[in-house]
């Protein structure tokens, strides 16, 4: 046996648990008639329980608000919570992909980012659609170049979807400030004037993907969503039963299903 | 589990390293968001496997580059006057005197004694989040356990710490 030759590194090896059964139990024996070095193993394992003790609270702390937003990397402070609440309990809606989680606005909700994305595209809708002039900066007679455009500066390819057969066609597209980047505005146009707008940005992690949601606010309805890195958000001022099938037909061709 | 969940998942680990390095939660905070920041924007480096320690290795380095840029705010030494401090209730005390503990431990020393003693990180580990040695992880802990024995004991300057009972 080598008992007398346990040295310091030992024990604290063992309080630490990062000895074998087989040694442990060794260090255990040795314990038992050698006082000193039991009352170091005392002492450390008190330290130990003191540390816990005095920190351990900070797992059961609510996360602030400011560390989970900043998570989402876009925090937003004039979200509208009520108001987004409000929609969620209106919808729910999965349309044939992952739905697998439940929102709710509270300030440690990982998607509180997810439910300023409706207001951000509502307000890019408003602001860029009356626009008479100058309603796009590239239009869609330049499609190739203005998808290229917008690839480069989100990160990801862009395609735009063809709304054809639901009755929009593709006016142009602009890029955006997004919360944390660049985000790209397409918008397509009916005819009788009816205008939509596609809002798409890109995050710096991979968020999974989400279900369609759908958000009311000033009169604009917003289908949005987030596959991978993207979130995307079709709003109009449509009623949510016209916009739906429109966000299905975008979500599919996103996908290379249409 | 998506990445978002996966690192809220350990942000109260996260946090409570951060409490106990820093001494207070101004500071944890602070040391907080800039690691998740950093981890962030070196998101795409990761390689599945050890969010945890991945997470740890981030704010290790966060945590010396604090320490280089803003020196510590209060220094106490046998100078300092003693505030008596009365709070309501017997843990806060019990936090207060071991955050002053804990503040005497040169920093290298206290990571250590932290990782190992409250996020119970292997030594293994330990070395590989503070890019050192697993020897100098074992004998920094060494000196880290017998300095805070010394303190708490009121061996070390035990001019400002009243340990409770």
């Amino acid at each position: 046996m080598n008992k007398e030759r346990i040295g310091k590194e030992q024990l604290h090896a063992y309080v630490d648990g990062q000895l074998s059964a087989a040694e442990s139990a060794q260090i255990s024996a040795h314990l038992v008639d050698h006082a000193d070095d039991r009352a170091s193993v005392e002492i450390w394992r008190n330290q130990k329980t003191l540390l816990h003790a005095a920190y351990d609270r900070q797992l059961d702390a609510p996360i602030p608000h400011a560390i989970a937003a900043q998570l989402n990397s876009r925090p937003n402070k004039h979200f509208r919570q009520a108001t987004i609440a409000a929609a969620w309990l209106a919808m729910g809606i999965g349309i044939g992909f992952v739905a697998d989680r439940q929102f709710s606005p509270t300030p440690t909700d990982p998607t509180l980012a997810l439910a300023s994305l409706p207001q951000r595209a509502a307000v890019a809708h408003a602001v860029f659609t009356p626009e008479v002039h100058h309603p796009v900066e590239v239009g869609a007679d330049q499609e190739a170049h203005l998808t290229a455009w917008l690839s480069k500066r989100l990160g990801h390819t862009l395609r735009a979807p063809k709304l054809a057969a639901e009755g929009f066609h593709l006016v142009g597209g602009r890029l955006i400030a997004a919360d944390n980047g660049p985000g790209a505005l397409l918008m397509y146009e009916d005819g009788g004037g009816q205008r939509l707008t596609l809002y798409v940005c890109t995050d710096n992690q991979d968020s999974g993907a989400t279900a369609f949601r759908f958000a009311h606010q000033d009169g604009v309805s917003t289908f949005y969503w987030i596959d991978g890195r993207q979130a995307y958000a079709l709003s109009g001022k449509l009623p949510r039963e016209s916009l739906l099938p429109i966000a299905n037909a975008v979500y599919r061709q996103l996908n290379g299903e249409g | 589990m998506r990445t978002e969940h996966a690192i809220l998942a350990e942000i109260p680990r996260l946090r409570r390293y951060a409490r106990a390095l820093t001494g207070n939660d101004a500071d944890a905070d602070d040391l907080l968001q800039d690691t998740l920041e950093r981890a962030l924007g070196k998101w795409t480096l990761w390689r599945p496997g050890n969010l945890r320690a991945w997470l740890l290795t981030m704010m290790h380095h966060v945590f010396l580059n604090q320490l280089r840029t803003r020196p510590p705010i209060v220094t106490l030494d046998e100078d300092t006057p003693s505030i008596p401090v009365r709070p309501q209730q017997q843990d806060e005390l019990d936090v207060r005197d071991l955050d002053r503990a804990l503040a005497r431990l040169p920093p290298d020393q206290r990571e250590v004694l932290l990782l190992v003693g409250l996020e119970e990180l292997s030594y293994a580990d330990t070395a590989r989040i503070l890019g050192i040695p697993q020897g100098t992880v074992m004998s920094r802990l060494s000196r880290a356990r017998e300095r805070l024995r010394a303190i708490l004991a009121g061996e070390d300057r035990p001019v400002h710490l009243k340990v409770v009972k």
